[in-house]
């Protein structure tokens, strides 16, 4: 894809249903799109910008797996319309690591076994991303506390919680 | 040199997992992540009340909405013959309602339009009118024969039942209870719970009118199956399905029925010739597809004073839902609930069962869990607790009395069960010291001065994993055996594919670690296919604990097969007969001149450019493995609890987990299942649960009724080994994915129990939240979770 | 999980908001957080005609204390805000309490103070501590702002005495005039879930003296309960046992618990007591150790 393309057509919206020109930075790329002001930010980016490491769990706001970073804090993106991300950053896990090199995190959470179905794995990361950026240097249940807004149905986040300190470490050594 | 096992990622190896290089990359390809040109979107209407009769459906608005290509009732589904589909259980399952919805919940109709918006946006403009009819919640109300007949489409139903059934020996059991110094009694309601994956059901239906090929993307934890299943269903040529299950955002046992959706989403893509996505939302997954358990569960030991189980009685009452549509081995109507006391030596017993339909949702999926056991383990571990406390014994001590010792193997269960082998007692005793058991009534003692209640609690049991063997296990009629093929290329990198179907499990990870163990291929040169019906072998799939008990050995015996012919390849290399090659890891060599030899990738070149005059060409097999019996790994959970007298609240003080499933491929993978099944263990005996009100409303239709624990609340595990290989399965392997879940709340409810024990409460039923604790502690009467019974 | 259609509006002036909001004549709803409201569009419990979000409206994100230690929390402050503030641990330590306990840690990145309490959901905590507190939500509309008493801005279950076209922009809490004393307590079954029963407890006390005592409860009635009456028999007393004993009694008799899967009522006043008194004690003690 190009650096920059000044507009994508993403939805398909009937004829004389009004939408709206938004521009998001996703990943540190501008996207210009028109979108329909109901859109879920979490449908913007899975069909519309077809970064479908963003996964959505439940209805109700609960599960988490579709934890993006706007703005560089965690959100909930089935809990934002996409019309709110106008003019904001958005990082998804695609955006974590490049394909060749990952982020510490990344590296954690296959290091310590930290997911299994995968499913829950790119919101636990970056909720745990948000978290390390705030506090470098998280005990077990600091890290638990940050992350009881992800759920998780296989791996009883005990490795998850290893990932995270093992990544915590890693990022640690890195600046020193 | 042989090579070092552990360097190529051969068994026994923590090798890090290969799927993971995509999942954490974002990279994992889900069925709502699948996208097909011209895709359609389904949503489905379902039905608000739990039994009422169809009036009409005015379909009329919907068919007006801009971006509708389709609206289908019921009256869509007959004109195919499609409104009602057997199940895996020789039942038969509404597809879209046509005389009555008999569950809150229930197919109605469904939209196909452009945009998954916009067909929701047409499914709330249907117009439906019902007549409701009482609903039925709970197998008490069922039975009353008064109640309505909620099965009235079947010809010969007259009443609710759905089947009784019995095993064991009645006569041998009274004699026994007659005999015995004491009768300790127990009544369980093991409560509808759901095994929510992550990742809801889904499909995508291709349905080319060019080429008659129907492919179907699929949440399906056995896609052979289904395929066979909608070969029958559509009358489609099985030739002309392809079922893919792609990556499975989890499974549990909800992916493996047939649900109403995937057919829908099948006629959907034939009637629109366009391919058609189907992706359920949170609460339509948890009000209409597979629930666990729910489950009366009563029974009774006979007991020597000194402690000795002379026989145990059973009888189960279990509700089945709408429709008898959980997947359960023919034979056995309550899957394998008389493997309860399999791990306990009992000279008789007796188990009968009935089965139930309601006005709720299809229940009584395996979920995490090998057909009935978790309830069956459940009312062994609850009955073996409050029979110690009758007879004043100590409950390691009661245990120990009656646990089958190492030398008894194989021991026959009298349900007629072979177990295989284990170190039961060591097992127990290596919990016991991990959590200081020699110490704790000086702990509680202590405590309870502080003004807590501590309490200890043991869950000890082997369960059988690993169906079949064909002879006795099959789901309807289709043998449960499984398949692997092994294709090894040229330059010695290879190729294998299962019929099972990983959702977590790791399989890309351990299979090819098996192939490494038999042949000394580096497990970084197999990759691991699965989940496509063209390509892999037959396979009954994964669920059950099955994948390295059945699809595990099969792996293991196809590379046997290859290495086999790879032996007489290395015997031709190197100019000698057969008789004189010897093996090594990795390589072939002439015995008594252990520097003559080739590698196996060696050998996979000669297979293709230097084979023997008379041999074919290639280096490619399969094998299907039909399990001689089942593996019955073993587990001792134990359990250290706190109670806080004035809430009812209780935190887990610390948990010991030791297990031994046999020889450990991945010892990490097998850590992550146990820690993975203890958390659902401790979900259910905590929070994790569905009830209905006396309408048949689905109370925990979300995630915020229907609870799931966080990282917050999950207890941190103490996790040992203890390895007792299995005798018959080729690389001593046991099951382990479901071993936590199943013998896991017991440990947590006994532990609770324990520490109420000075009130005269004999049992609270799951969950248990702070209000039924605290309810036991100032009434000093059992809680039970039975649900409202009245008479319909 | 798809909404209806609506219109959007995202306005850069509180009084372009509120020209909206009273065009639309009662069909559109105001968008802050978002926590609440698109878990409802979501599942189509709500269907406005339109959405009227202020998170570009500058100014509403202050979240202060005047010199006479009055705290204004804008429409903008995030749950979160207030979870890491030294401020409120000092001197509003009932809504220090509650702020680690309100959903969960993401939803707290995003959704407010102020939406919440204008969710006026029974089980909600921030309006729990808000009545406690004795605070007042500052509503503009059309005609200019006014300033409601929370116990007149929740008329009932998620029903508030804001007009269609007023926007809350603030919520105001008085500050202790001696010192601030509280705290919060809930029951839940995990994180996220809502109260079975919670207490919100704040005292301004001078010495060992309670000068005004509040209380207030969330999820053991059909709206939060205002058991300032109730607690009021602590006003200009020591916290001694019987004191609070007494307290306790009086405000679990204030709740208006209903039996459901969470538990009894019983169980849910027997709760609230028992948190009361938690609260109490630990208040006691603290300031023992300090004196």
């Amino acid at each position: 894809m190009t650096m920059t393309s000044l507009y994508e057509e993403v939805t398909q919206v009937p004829d004389g249903v009004p939408t709206r020109r938004v521009t998001i930075t996703v990943n540190g790329q501008k996207r210009t799109v028109d979108v329909e002001p109901r859109l879920l930010l979490a449908h913007l980016i899975r069909q519309g910008l077809k970064l479908t490491g963003t996964h959505t769990g439940c209805d109700t706001t609960n599960c988490g797996a579709c934890t993006v970073l706007f703005d560089g804090r965690p959100i909930k993106s089935c809990t934002m319309l996409a019309v709110q991300a106008d003019g904001h950053k958005v990082e998804t896990v695609e955006g974590m690591g490049t394909a060749s090199e990952l982020h510490p995190i990344q590296e954690g959470f296959k290091e310590e076994h930290g997911l299994q179905c995968g499913f829950c794995t790119p919101g636990m990361m970056l909720a745990a991303k948000a978290l390390l950026e705030k506090n470098p240097n998280p005990t077990e249940d600091e890290v638990r506390w940050a992350l009881s807004g992800n759920l998780c149905r296989c791996t009883g986040y005990q490795n998850i919680v290893k990932a995270v300190l093992w990544a915590a470490d890693k990022m640690r050594d890195q600046q020193a | 040199m042989a090579l070092d096992e552990l360097k190529i990622g051969g068994m026994g190896a923590s090798r890090r997992r290969v799927e993971d290089n995509r999942f954490i990359r974002g990279k994992g390809q889900y069925v709502d992540d699948i996208v097909l040109p011209g895709m359609l979107h389904m949503e489905i209407l379902r039905s608000p009340v739990a039994h009422a009769r169809i009036k009409s459906i005015d379909t009329s608005a919907a068919w007006e909405v801009p971006g509708v290509r389709l609206v289908m009732t019921g009256d869509t589904m007959a004109a195919r013959n499609l409104a009602w589909m057997p199940t895996l259980s020789y039942d038969t399952q509404a597809v879209l309602a046509t005389d009555k919805v008999r569950f809150q919940g229930q197919e109605v109709a469904a939209v196909i339009a452009d945009d998954p918006y916009i067909a929701k946006d047409a499914a709330s403009k249907i117009i439906v009118e019902y007549e409701q009819l009482p609903a039925i919640v709970n197998p008490m109300q069922a039975q009353d024969p008064n109640s309505p007949l909620i099965r009235d489409d079947k010809e010969n139903q007259t009443n609710n039942k759905v089947f009784d059934w019995e095993i064991g020996d009645k006569s041998a059991t009274d004699r026994a209870f007659a005999d015995a110094d004491v009768v300790s009694k127990i009544q369980l309601h093991y409560p509808r719970s759901h095994p929510s994956p992550m990742e809801t059901c889904g499909s995508i239906a291709d349905f080319d009118r060019a080429t008659g090929k129907l492919t179907v993307y699929m949440t399906s934890q056995a896609p052979h199956i289904v395929r066979a299943a909608v070969a029958m269903v559509a009358e489609l040529p099985e030739h002309m399905i392809r079922i893919v299950s792609p990556d499975l955002g989890g499974g549990f046992g909800n992916k493996v029925p047939i649900y109403p959706g995937y057919v829908i989403s099948i006629l959907a893509s034939i009637l629109t010739e366009h391919p058609v996505k189907w992706v359920e939302d949170k609460s339509s997954n948890l009000i209409s597809t597979g629930f666990g358990r729910d489950v009366y569960l009563q029974g009774e030991l006979a007991l020597r004073k000194d402690g000795k189980i002379l026989g145990m009685r059973m009888h189960t009452v279990s509700d089945h839902g709408a429709f008898f549509a959980d997947a359960q081995p023919t034979k056995f109507k309550i899957g394998l609930m008389h493997s309860t006391f399999a791990c306990y030596d009992v000279p008789a017993a007796h188990l009968t069962s009935e089965g139930w339909y309601t006005n709720k949702a299809p229940g009584g999926v395996a979920y995490r869990c090998s057909f009935r056991v978790t309830e069956a383990m459940f009312f062994q571990e609850r009955m073996i607790h409050a029979a110690a406390d009758d007879l004043g014994m100590d409950q390691a001590e009661f245990r120990r009395v009656n646990l089958v010792k190492d030398d008894m193997f194989p021991y026959r269960t009298a349900f007629g069960f072979l177990t295989d082998s284990g170190q039961y007692q060591k097992c127990l005793d290596l919990g016991l010291e991990a959590i200081g058991y020699s110490t704790f009534a000086q702990e509680q003692e202590e405590a309870r001065k502080r003004g807590k209640l501590l309490g200890l609690g043991i869950s000890t049991m082997t369960e059988p994993l690993g169906a079949g063997n064909s002879r006795e296990y099959d789901i309807i009629g289709i043998k449960m055996f499984d398949s692997a093929e092994l294709r090894v290329h040229m330059t010695g990198k290879a190729i294998l594919r299962t019929g099972a179907k990983t959702q977590g499990q790791g399989h890309e990870t351990t299979w090819a670690q098996i192939v490494a163990h038999e042949l000394g291929i580096p497990a970084d040169d197999i990759v691991v296919e699965e989940g496509d019906t063209d390509t892999a072998p037959f396979g009954m799939g994964t669920y059950a604990s099955r994948s390295t008990p059945v699809a595990g050995a099969a792996v293991a015996m196809v590379a046997r097969k290859i290495r086999a012919k790879a032996r007489k390849i290395a015997a031709h290399l190197l100019e000698v007969s057969e008789e004189d090659i010897e093996w090594e890891l990795g390589r072939f060599y002439v015995r008594g001149n252990q520097e003559r030899g080739v590698t196996i990738q060696d050998c996979a070149l000669a297979a293709y450019s230097n084979v023997p005059d008379g041999m074919e060409p290639g280096l490619e097999n399969n094998a299907y493995y039909d399990p001689p019996n089942l593996t019955w790994p073993f587990a001792a959970y134990i359990c250290k609890v706190e109670i806080d007298p004035e809430t009812g609240v209780w935190d887990v003080l610390q948990f010991v987990a030791v297990d031994d499933c046999g020889v450990r491929i991945n010892p990490l993978i097998v850590e992550g299942q146990i820690m993975g099944g203890l958390t659902e263990a401790y979900a259910m005996a905590s929070m994790q649960y569905i009830t209905f009100d006396e309408e048949g409303n689905c109370i925990g239709s979300n995630y915020m009724d229907y609870l799931l624990p966080t990282a917050w609340e999950t207890p941190g595990f103490e996790l040992y080994e203890v390895v007792t290989p299995c005798p018959h399965h080729p690389i001593g392997a046991k099951g382990i994915g479901e071993c936590a879940t199943v013998g896991g709340p017991a440990a947590f409810v006994n532990a609770v129990m324990n520490a109420l024990k000075h009130t005269g409460v004999r049992n609270v039923d799951m969950p248990l939240m702070p209000n039924r604790v605290y309810e036991a502690l100032q009434t000093g009467k059992d809680v039970s979770g039975m649900p409202p019974v009245k008479a319909g | 999980m798809y909404p209806s259609r609506f219109e959007y509006d995202a306005p850069k002036t509180l009084e372009e908001a509120i020209a909206i909001l009273d065009r639309s004549g009662g069909e559109a709803k105001v968008l802050a957080g978002g926590q609440s409201l698109v878990p409802m569009l979501k599942l189509r419990f709500a269907s406005p005609e339109r959405i009227v979000d202020i998170n570009g409206i500058p100014g509403l994100d202050s979240f202060r204390v005047d010199a006479d230690g009055t705290l204004r929390i804008g429409a903008l402050v995030r749950h979160e805000d207030m979870e890491n503030s030294a401020l409120l641990e000092k001197s509003f330590p009932t809504l220090a309490g509650a702020a680690s306990l309100v959903a969960d840690p993401i939803v707290r990145v995003r959704g407010t103070f102020v939406g919440s309490v204008c969710h006026a959901d029974p089980q909600g905590d921030w309006a729990a501590t808000m009545v406690a507190l004795g605070g007042r939500i500052v509503a503009q509309g059309p005609n200019g702002r006014r300033e409601i008493e929370m116990s007149k801005f929740v008329l009932g279950p998620f029903v508030t005495a804001l007009a269609f076209n007023e926007i809350a922009v603030e919520a105001v809490i008085p500050g202790a005039k001696g010192t601030a004393r509280g705290g919060y307590l809930k029951l839940e079954r995990r994180v996220g879930d809502f109260a079975t029963a919670s207490v919100a407890v704040s005292l301004d006390m001078t010495g060992a003296t309670v000068n005004r005592a509040g209380c207030a409860l969330a999820g053991v009635g059909g709206r939060t309960i205002d058991a300032n009456e109730a607690i009021s028999l602590l006003n200009g007393k020591e916290l001694t046992e019987a004191n609070i004993a007494a307290a306790a009694e009086a405000v679990a008799e204030a709740a208006d618990p209903r039996t459901d899967h969470r538990g009894s009522a019983d169980y849910k006043r027997h709760i609230v007591k028992t948190f009361v008194t938690r609260i109490l004690t630990g208040i006691a003690r603290t300031d023992q150790k300090a004196a």
